[in-house]
């Protein structure tokens, strides 16, 4: 069977785009409206969607993501609540691939024997641990394996050879191609070195490459294309909420992500 | 048993320690070990930072037969090891200098660091003055109000100092901050960890340099007496100046290693920092240790009177130490370690940091029942006069 994951990117790639996957934090701005933005984005004609667990100390973070995990750890959000937000949002009929996102000492904390299948039942398809490096990672990858969950790697501008080939031994899902040298958070233009690398790493594999950290607009997603395979928005997205006016939140997030698949300009 | 060749490639102590931060950092630390590594086998590193040690540093530092303290216990006898001797008054400045010239042999020009108490902000701050290096401090706003001295010592040094607003705004957040900067700046920054915490390779190589502390005091103690201390005593936080004390005497079973931690206001409270007491494994700061955290996963916050212990990690050895029962670890409350700060000042003139208080105040409870010729190293591993103004108001004292 392929995956759901498999599955959107291909579809994406016959379309000739890019596909893009919103980030939203698990209880962010609270439990019910982050399960309706998911909602609007997959409506808004996102690839998938990346859902953050909230972590006290998120050392990959820049202020925005860090300020919304504080705000969904405030609203009483455990790793238990993204696992039911997977199931509500599979309930209601959401068939784009949901990857959850999070660092590893939630999985360690809740059990990465009893944590990682209870995510691949309730539908979850993939994993990405941001403080998991591959040398590190192999008793992570046998249970994902195991239970039919791809185990996302990163690869950063700054690794060299010898850690892309340990990523590549290992990747399934996708490659998560970080943006820039830093922390999580909107970029207003991409990093110069961006094609290089991305050229550097599609020499070495097929798996699909997706581009996070710094993702803001429309132009940078076009500008991927031909080089990467997907593209990340999460600063961005939560920046946005952060100064929409409550009732407003899930309607101009919808909008924005309308933008950011093309979508809108389709319909214009 | 602990052997020498710990930790393992990949910087595990046992099940502790590893290497769990964010790729973009990770070929930066393999860089880092690997120089590091050339280091120790450099003749020529070796010599400078011994020099300097002895030139700039002040160092060996003082073994001191601490007679009246033992008089007053009724037991033991009592050898301190005096690191608040040291250039800028602590330990912090023996690893702060190795790592400034690892940074220099490496051709990094920009250092960052982390800071709880100040002191390990204030010796990177004072090494990179020194070497000519651009310094920058990360610290938590609480931390920033209660250790004000040494932030403007700091700021005299020309290291700028970043405040730290999030989370608990203490050590732990200034570490991530650190991290987080690290992880923007890393192809021309160096990042100066001021404890053996953290990813591999800093535990060990915090360790390594901090040994000078032990390998001392096992000279000179054998000096002193013509045999090794019954017992070795530190106060841990992250853990550095306890395992330099502790480490050259590790292949010696019949030392028993005691680590002191921080019971804040009681361990049955929310607020203390007795990490290894009351934490379960966990992951904070690239490394796998005892962590205090809930059920979640969620690390909670830490709480000591002594900034320079309020850290809610400790250092993967630490761990390993813990469960191969190598090293006892106990702890100390805030009201004690106030009893400790002034048992020294009044018995021996020695006014210490509010962090070896703890030890002193462990001391102070296990002495009384000890023989007389039992042999106590205590390190001490700063002066206090950084604390002066938190001593005061908790003690209600008229200046």
């Amino acid at each position: 069977m392929t995956s759901r994951i498999a599955a959107a990117f291909a579809r994406a790639r016959a379309e000739g785009r890019v596909a893009v996957f919103p980030f939203i934090t698990v209880g962010y701005p609270d439990f019910e409206t982050s399960i309706a933005l998911v909602r609007a984005m997959v409506d808004a004609g996102a690839d998938g969607i990346e859902l953050g667990i909230p972590f006290s100390d998120p050392l990959a973070d820049g202020t925005t993501v860090q300020k919304a995990s504080y705000t969904a750890l405030q609203g009483g959000t455990t790793p238990a609540h993204a696992i039911d937000m997977v199931r509500r949002l599979r309930l209601a009929g959401v068939e784009v691939p949901l990857i959850l996102m999070g660092y590893f000492n939630t999985f360690l904390a809740m059990g990465e024997e009893a944590f990682i299948p209870d995510a691949a039942r309730a539908g979850a398809d993939g994993l990405i641990i941001v403080d998991l490096p591959p040398e590190e990672s192999d008793p992570t990858l046998a249970i994902c394996r195991e239970h039919g969950v791809d185990l996302i790697y990163f690869v950063a501008p700054t690794s060299d050879d010898g850690r892309i080939a340990q990523v590549v031994g290992r990747a399934g899902g996708f490659i998560y191609c970080v943006g820039v040298v830093g922390v999580t958070g909107a970029r207003a233009t991409l990093s110069d070195e961006l094609p290089a690398f991305l050229r550097r790493l599609r020499e070495k594999t097929g798996v699909p490459l997706v581009v996070g950290f710094g993702i803001s607009k429309r132009e940078h997603i076009e500008a991927l294309a031909g080089l990467a395979d997907g593209a990340i928005v999460a600063s961005a997205l939560i920046d946005m909420l952060e100064s929409s006016p409550r009732e407003e939140r899930v309607d101009r997030v919808r909008d924005y992500v309308e933008v950011l698949t093309g979508r809108a300009e389709a319909n214009a | 048993m602990t052997t020498p060749a710990f930790p393992d490639e990949l910087g595990h102590f046992g099940p502790y320690g590893g290497r769990f931060v964010p790729e973009t950092l990770m070929v930066a630390l393999n860089e880092l070990t690997a120089a590091f590594r050339e280091a120790l086998a450099d003749e020529t590193f070796q010599a400078e930072l011994n020099h300097l040690l002895r030139t700039y540093v002040g160092r060996p530092t003082a073994l001191y037969y601490a007679e009246n303290l033992a008089r007053r216990l009724g037991g033991a006898k009592i050898y301190i090891k005096r690191e608040d001797l040291a250039h800028t008054g602590a330990h912090k400045i023996n690893n702060a200098l190795a790592q400034g010239l690892l940074a220099r042999r490496m051709g990094k020009r920009r250092v960052f660091a982390e800071t709880g108490a100040g002191q390990h902000g204030v010796a990177t701050a004072t090494v990179c003055a020194m070497l000519g290096m651009e310094c920058t401090v990360f610290m938590g706003a609480e931390d920033v109000r209660r250790q004000s001295l040494n932030v403007f010592r700091m700021k005299l040094l020309g290291a700028r100092v970043e405040v730290v607003e999030s989370g608990s705004r203490t050590l732990k957040d200034a570490m991530n901050e650190a991290i987080r900067g690290w992880v923007t700046h890393v192809r021309d920054t160096y990042y100066l960890i001021g404890s053996a915490a953290g990813p591999h390779p800093y535990p060990w190589l915090v360790r390594e340099f901090q040994s000078v502390i032990g390998r001392e005091a096992r000279a000179q103690i054998l000096e002193a007496e013509g045999r090794l201390p019954d017992y070795a005593i530190a106060c841990v936080g992250g853990g550095s100046n306890a395992i330099g004390l502790f480490h050259p005497f590790a292949e010696d079973p019949s030392v028993r290693f005691i680590g002191v931690e921080a019971a804040g206001e009681g361990l049955t409270t929310m607020k203390h920092a007795a990490t290894l007491s009351k934490g379960r494994p966990g992951i904070l700061h690239g490394s796998k240790s005892y962590l205090l955290q809930d059920e979640f996963g969620q690390v909670q916050e830490a709480h000591s009177i002594s900034a320079g212990l309020d850290y809610p990690g400790v250092g993967p050895e630490h761990s390993f130490y813990k469960d191969t029962r190598r090293a006892e670890y106990v702890s100390v409350t805030d009201a004690e370690a106030l009893d400790g700060f002034r048992l020294l000042s009044e018995t021996e003139g020695i006014i210490p940091a509010l962090e070896p208080s703890h030890a002193i105040a462990h001391l102070a409870k296990i002495a009384p029942a000890m023989a007389k010729d039992t042999l106590v190293l205590l390190g001490l591993s700063g002066r206090g006069d950084k604390d002066i103004n938190t001593v005061i108001s908790a003690l209600g004292i008229e200046p």
